[in-house]
C-alpha cells in the first residue's frame, strides 16, 4: 500500500487577516504559518491505512522553504517519506496550476494506490485541488469523505461514506483513487517527541520545475502563468450595517415577545 | 498562457448545469438559469441548460420555460445517480462542441467536483463558491466576488484568457427564474459519453439519518456555542429551528466538546453560510467562527455576556441566559405564527 498525502502550509486561522486596501492584496509577509487543518485528518487516515495494510506513506507539498514546516510535522507524525515542490516558477499557481503540478509530482513518484487531501485548504477555500488531481491523473475522485468503510489494496477496491449536503453517500471506487477528508473522519495523533526528532533529522528532497520538466511536465502549466484564474483584487467584507438593537424588557418573556415582534417585522419568516 | 492559449473570440453562448436528483432540480440552477438569462441577453448570446439524469426529459422541457434557449438532455440509467466521472466527461465534450463562453454551476459538493474535473480538462479556470457576479459586457468577461481565508476577505477572481469561465454560486444568491409555459425552445438529446464499465465508481447507498442538516441551504439558522452548555441544551435551539422551518448551526467548541456533530459546525473549519436569519445562542463570535456566519441577512445574538463580539455584528440582542429566552421566543413566535 503506497498513499501519498498532499499537504499544505496555511497562514494561521487564529491570525488576523490583514489587506492592503489601497492595492486590493492581502498581506500575508509575517503572518504565522500553520499546517491546513483538513490536511492532518488526511495524515492520519494515510496513517491508519498503512497501520493495517503495511506500506508507506510520502507526504506531498508546494510551496515556498517554509512549507518543509508541513512537512516536517507529516514526519514527525509518522510519513515515511516527505518532497517538497519549490520553485519561483510555481508561484502564484491558482487551483488549476496547483493541481497540474501536484499531479506531475504524483505522476513522478510512480506507484500509488490512494492520494490522500483535506477537503479544502482553509486559506483558499476553493475545494478545487482534491478532484483537479484526480482528473489530471485519470483517476476516480472521492471527496468530501467522512469514513472508510472499507480498503481491500488487493482486490483493488475502496467503499467510502461521502458528507454531502444533508445526506450521506456509500460510494465504492476502484483503486487508485483520490480521497478528500473533512474534519472529524478521525483523530489526527499528536507528534511525538522521539517523532519530532526523528523527523527533524530526516531529509526533505526538493523538487524543481527542472525535476518535473525531466519527467515529462510541461513548464506552462506552471505557477501564475499556467494559472486559467486571476485574482483582481482583494478587500475586507463589508462592515455590517447599523448598531445591534439591544431588546430589554421587565422579564425574558417581554424581551422574547418584543423580539419575535422585529423578526417579524422583518417579512423573512 | 496556460498549456493551451485559448481563442475568447471563438466561444460564445451561456450555460447552466442544471444539478438534480430523482428528476426534481436544485433551486440552485433555477437560480443560476434566472441570472444566466441576464447575462446571456446582455451578450446577446443563447442560454443553454444541460441536464443528465435517468427519466429528465421533463426537466429539460422546464429549463426551457425557465429560460433556456436549448436544453442539451442526456437521459440514461448511467446517470441515474450522479457521479462526477461521469458528468464531468458528457460536460466536456459537450463544451468542446459548443464552446460556450460562460458556464455557471451551483457551488454544492457535486457542482465544485464537477467544475474541477471539467476545467483540469479544459485548460481552464474555476471561481469557485462565488456570491456575486459582475459581467464586463464589452470585455465578454465575468468579475466572480468570493469568500477566501475562511470568509474573513473577499477576492474577486476573473479567467481572462481561457474559456469557458467556469462559476459556481452559492445558493441563494439569485432568485429562481420563474416558469413561462409559454416559452419554446430546442430540447437536444445527447449520449452519455461514458459507458457504465468507464465509470470508476457506484453509488451503493445514500443515508438520509434524523439529523441530516443541511446549513449551506438554510434560510434560517440557530446557531449555539460554548454558553448551550451540553447536548441536551441544543434541544430549545432545535425547536426554535423546526419552528421557523430552519437548521441547528454550531461553534467549533460545541462541536469539540462532543455536543453536537460535525456537520452542523459553521465557520472556517466547517461551513460558511448565508441565511437570511442567523440566531446566535451562546455564541461568543470568535473571528473562526464570524467569518463562516457574517454574510447572513439578519443576525440576532442571545448571550449572557454583554462584551461579548457577536453583540458588534448583530441586528437585535438580548443580553440574557439562552436557556430561558430561546423557549420563550419559541413561544412568542409560535402564538404570532399561529402554530
Amino acid at each position: 500500500m503506497h498513499a501519498i498525502v498532499c499537504i499544505k502550509q496555511v497562514p494561521d486561522t487564529e491570525a488576523p487577516v490583514k489587506v492592503d486596501t489601497a492595492r486590493g492584496e492581502l498581506l500575508l509577509a509575517g503572518m504565522p504559518t500553520m499546517v491546513n487543518v483538513f490536511d492532518e485528518y488526511a495524515i492520519e487516515e494515510a496513517l491508519l491505512a498503512r497501520e493495517k495494510f503495511g506500506g508507506k506513506v510520502t507526504a506531498l507539498s508546494m510551496g515556498p522553504a517554509e512549507a518543509t514546516e508541513a512537512l516536517k510535522k507529516a514526519l514527525a507524525m509518522g510519513v515515511d517519506e516527505a518532497i517538497l515542490l519549490s520553485d519561483p516558477q510555481f508561484e502564484g499557481a491558482d487551483a488549476w496550476s496547483t493541481a497540474y503540478t501536484l499531479a506531475q509530482a504524483i505522476r513522478k513518484i510512480g506507484d500509488f494506490d490512494l492520494v490522500f487531501f483535506g477537503k479544502q485548504s482553509t486559506d483558499g477555500t476553493t475545494g478545487l485541488v482534491a478532484p483537479a488531481v484526480a482528473r489530471f491523473l485519470g483517476i476516480p475522485a472521492l471527496t468530501f469523505v467522512f469514513k472508510v468503510r472499507s480498503l481491500d489494496p488487493v482486490g483493488r477496491k475502496i467503499v467510502v461514506e461521502r458528507l454531502l449536503e444533508g445526506r450521506r453517500e456509500v460510494v465504492e471506487s476502484s483503486l487508485p483513487a483520490a480521497v478528500s477528508v473533512v474534519k472529524d473522519i478521525n483523530q489526527p495523533r499528536y507528534p511525538t517527541l522521539l517523532g519530532i526528532r526523528k523527523a527533524s533529522k530526516m531529509p526533505v528532497p526538493v523538487w524543481t520545475a527542472a525535476d518535473l520538466v525531466a519527467a515529462g511536465a510541461n513548464p506552462a502549466g506552471f505557477g501564475l502563468q499556467g494559472s486559467p484564474s486571476r485574482v483582481l483584487r482583494v478587500e475586507y467584507p463589508p462592515a455590517r450595517a447599523g448598531k445591534v438593537e439591544l431588546i430589554g424588557g421587565a422579564t425574558p418573556e417581554e424581551q422574547a415577545a418584543a423580539l419575535a415582534d422585529r423578526l417579524l417585522g422583518l417579512k423573512i419568516l | 498562457m496556460v498549456l493551451q492559449p485559448h481563442d475568447p473570440t471563438n466561444w460564445r453562448g451561456v450555460w447552466v448545469w442544471v444539478e438534480q436528483e430523482g428528476g426534481v432540480a436544485h433551486t440552485v440552477s433555477w437560480e443560476l438559469l434566472g441570472q444566466g438569462r441576464r447575462f446571456a441577453d446582455a451578450l446577446g448570446v443563447p442560454l443553454a441548460a444541460v441536464v443528465a439524469g435517468d427519466g429528465v426529459e421533463a426537466l429539460a422541457r422546464e429549463a426551457v420555460a425557465r429560460g433556456a434557449d436549448v436544453a442539451y438532455v442526456a437521459d440514461d440509467p448511467t446517470f441515474a445517480s450522479f457521479r462526477a466521472e461521469a458528468a464531468a466527461a458528457l460536460l466536456v465534450r459537450l463544451i468542446r462542441e459548443h464552446c460556450p463562453e460562460i458556464v455557471l454551476l451551483g457551488a454544492t459538493t457535486r457542482g465544485r467536483d464537477l467544475a474541477a474535473m471539467a476545467a483540469a480538462e479544459l485548460e481552464t479556470g474555476v471561481a469557485a463558491d462565488c456570491t456575486s457576479l459582475e459581467l464586463d459586457v464589452e470585455g465578454r468577461l465575468l468579475r466572480a466576488t468570493r469568500p477566501a481565508m475562511g470568509g474573513n476577505v473577499l477576492a474577486t477572481v476573473a479567467i481572462p484568457t481561457q474559456r469557458p469561465q467556469i462559476v459556481t454560486v452559492r445558493p441563494r444568491v439569485y432568485e429562481a427564474a420563474v416558469p413561462d409555459p409559454s416559452r419554446t425552445g430546442e430540447v437536444i438529446a445527447v449520449p452519455p459519453a461514458l459507458p457504465e464499465e468507464a465509470i470508476p465508481t457506484r453509488v451503493l447507498e445514500v443515508l438520509r439519518e434524523e439529523g441530516g442538516v443541511n446549513l449551506t441551504e438554510a434560510k434560517v439558522i440557530v446557531a449555539g456555542g460554548r454558553g448551550v452548555g451540553s447536548a441536551e441544551g441544543f434541544r430549545p435551539l432545535q425547536e426554535l429551528a423546526d419552528l421557523l422551518g430552519g437548521a441547528v448551526g454550531a461553534s467549533r467548541s460545541a462541536v469539540d466538546q462532543g455536543w453536537i456533530s460535525y456537520p452542523h459546525q459553521v465557520g472556517q473549519t466547517g461551513v460558511t453560510v448565508r441565511p437570511d436569519l442567523y440566531i446566535a445562542c451562546g455564541v461568543s463570535g470568535a473571528i473562526q467562527h464570524v467569518a463562516g456566519m457574517r454574510g447572513s441577512r439578519y443576525i440576532v445574538a442571545i448571550n449572557k455576556d454583554p462584551e461579548a463580539p457577536i453583540f458588534q455584528l448583530a441586528d437585535y440582542g438580548i443580553v440574557g441566559d439562552l436557556k430561558v429566552i430561546v423557549p420563550a421566543l419559541t413561544k412568542a413566535l409560535k402564538e404570532r405564527l399561529g402554530k
